[in-house]
């Protein structure tokens, strides 16, 4: 149960933006490439330096250590990155639930990170995110690479997840179909500015 | 056993071999011969200015001028670590990171091989302290710009790996220990490699200099097992300090990855 806010939150040429994550909220996020919605979750995950305040259920960001704080507020990048040969040396905790529901198997943690395909590697990414529990989720184009089939199970498992923990989260996507299965509501970076969607 | 003394007319047969070099890459058209012939004319120069600065040392013996001497060297290798690295710092750190590690590392045990093992009289005999630093900041030198060059490329070309792991809730040390520790491996192997084949690849230039000018060999050869035990432990601690203090400063107070310390980073 968190919430999270964002007060005049600013990234080089962003204008300044505030919103406020309520627990166990979706709340979807797009724009045309390039306008930064990427530097604006690298920023709340204080990941990049940056002008504004945010907040996780009251407590600023600058009085967290950066590790804690990014376990708490955690974040899926478009494109994950490995750093050791076999997929479960990245795992701190193996959840066999959730394993399944992404449609793999106990044998998964012994693949080999380089054969695995880009798709297959997405959806590890997000079960690596998972096992941290973080109480905020920022998902930055999740299912960018994924078949049809996939993207149905990993919209379903992080419904589950954001439903037990209320957990607040904020969904950068292209597809707007898709914000409109899974959002709340929707906000818009365009022109540097971020706007409630229509 | 006498030192037998170079006159001016051996030193010219010498260098008629390399005139005969220079000319060979002229005629097999390498391009080397200018550079061959500069080199060869600045080793000249330069080792008998050395020479000179060396003679008027000695025959002083001061504290005062043997520390100045000691401190243009480390000048001289901060700068040539900070050379030697394809991304170095920006600004003061580019310079005082490879040159306070050595500081800290070379002169400490330098130090300590003066007072407490050889035990010249005065500590700081200049004809022992200054070969000796010498030898101990040229690999500790070699040292440092391997790790450093080491640390700062592949933190520039695995930065989405550190910043996934920073993502994912790592402390700044956790998500660079990779690195680092390939860098300190790096900087560390020459040495250790040096050590194994000491004697049998390689006869060490010291004691066979030591040899040459009259020294009984089991004499040379326990000045050079000194020398290579102090050089290991140099660059050993130096590598370390530079590794730990140049992963420190790759990432800011909020242990966000920081490459726009680096020079030539181009990041916005």
């Amino acid at each position: 149960m968190s919430t999270l806010n964002v007060i005049d939150l600013a990234v080089l040429d962003i204008q300044p933006a505030s919103f406020t994550l309520q627990a166990g909220e979706c709340v979807g996020l797009s724009g045309p490439s390039g306008e930064g919605k990427s530097l604006l979750l690298r920023a709340i995950a204080d990941l990049i330096p940056h002008r504004g305040t945010v907040t996780l259920d009251g407590v600023d960001c600058k009085n967290i250590n950066p590790a804690q704080w990014r376990r708490r507020v955690g974040l899926l990048l478009p494109e994950s990155h490995w750093w050791s040969d076999r997929v479960g040396d990245h795992f701190p905790v193996r959840e066999m639930d959730r394993v399944t529901a992404l449609g793999f198997d106990e044998t998964v943690f012994d693949w080999q990170v380089s054969r695995c395909s880009s798709g297959e590697k997405q959806r590890l990414a997000l079960l690596r995110l998972l096992a941290n529990q973080p109480q905020v989720l920022l998902l930055d184009e999740p299912s960018a690479s994924l078949d049809p089939k996939s993207v149905d199970r990993l919209e379903s498992l992080i419904k589950i997840y954001r439903e037990q923990m209320a957990c607040p989260v904020l969904w950068v996507s292209h597809d707007p179909a898709q914000l409109a299965r899974v959002a709340d509501r929707q906000l818009r970076l365009a022109h540097k500015q971020l706007q409630a969607a229509a | 056993m006498n030192v037998i003394h170079l006159s001016m007319l051996d030193l010219g047969l010498a260098a008629l071999l390399v005139l005969l070099l220079a000319l060979l890459s002229f005629v097999m058209r390498l391009q080397l011969e200018r550079q061959i012939l500069i080199s060869a004319a600045r080793t000249t120069v330069q080792l008998l200015l050395i020479g000179l600065v060396l003679k008027s040392l000695f025959a002083s013996s001061s504290l005062l001028w043997i520390s100045l001497m000691a401190f243009v060297m480390l000048a001289v290798a901060g700068r040539e670590v900070m050379r030697r690295q394809k991304r170095p710092f920006s600004g003061w750190w580019g310079y005082g990171l490879g040159s306070l590690s050595m500081f800290v590392s070379s002169f400490a045990t330098a130090i300590f091989a003066l007072l407490v093992v050889i035990g010249t009289e005065p500590w700081y005999l200049p004809q022992y302290s200054i070969p000796l630093l010498g030898m101990m900041l040229g690999n500790t030198m070699n040292g440092v710009a391997l790790a450093l060059d080491r640390l700062t490329s592949s933190a520039w070309q695995q930065r989405a790996v550190i910043e996934t792991r920073l993502s994912l809730g790592q402390e700044w040390s956790e998500a660079i220990a990779d690195i680092s520790r390939d860098s300190l491996r790096t900087g560390m192997l020459p040495i250790i490699n040096a050590m194994a084949a000491a004697g049998i690849v390689s006869l060490p230039g010291m004691m066979t200099g030591q040899i040459l000018s009259g020294t009984p060999p089991l004499e040379a050869v326990k000045y050079q097992i000194l020398i290579m035990f102090m050089i290991a432990a140099g660059t050993g601690f130096a590598t370390v300090i530079a590794t730990w203090l140049g992963a420190r400063r790759l990432f800011d107070v909020r242990q966000r990855l920081s490459l726009y310390r680096l020079s030539g980073s181009g990041v916005k």
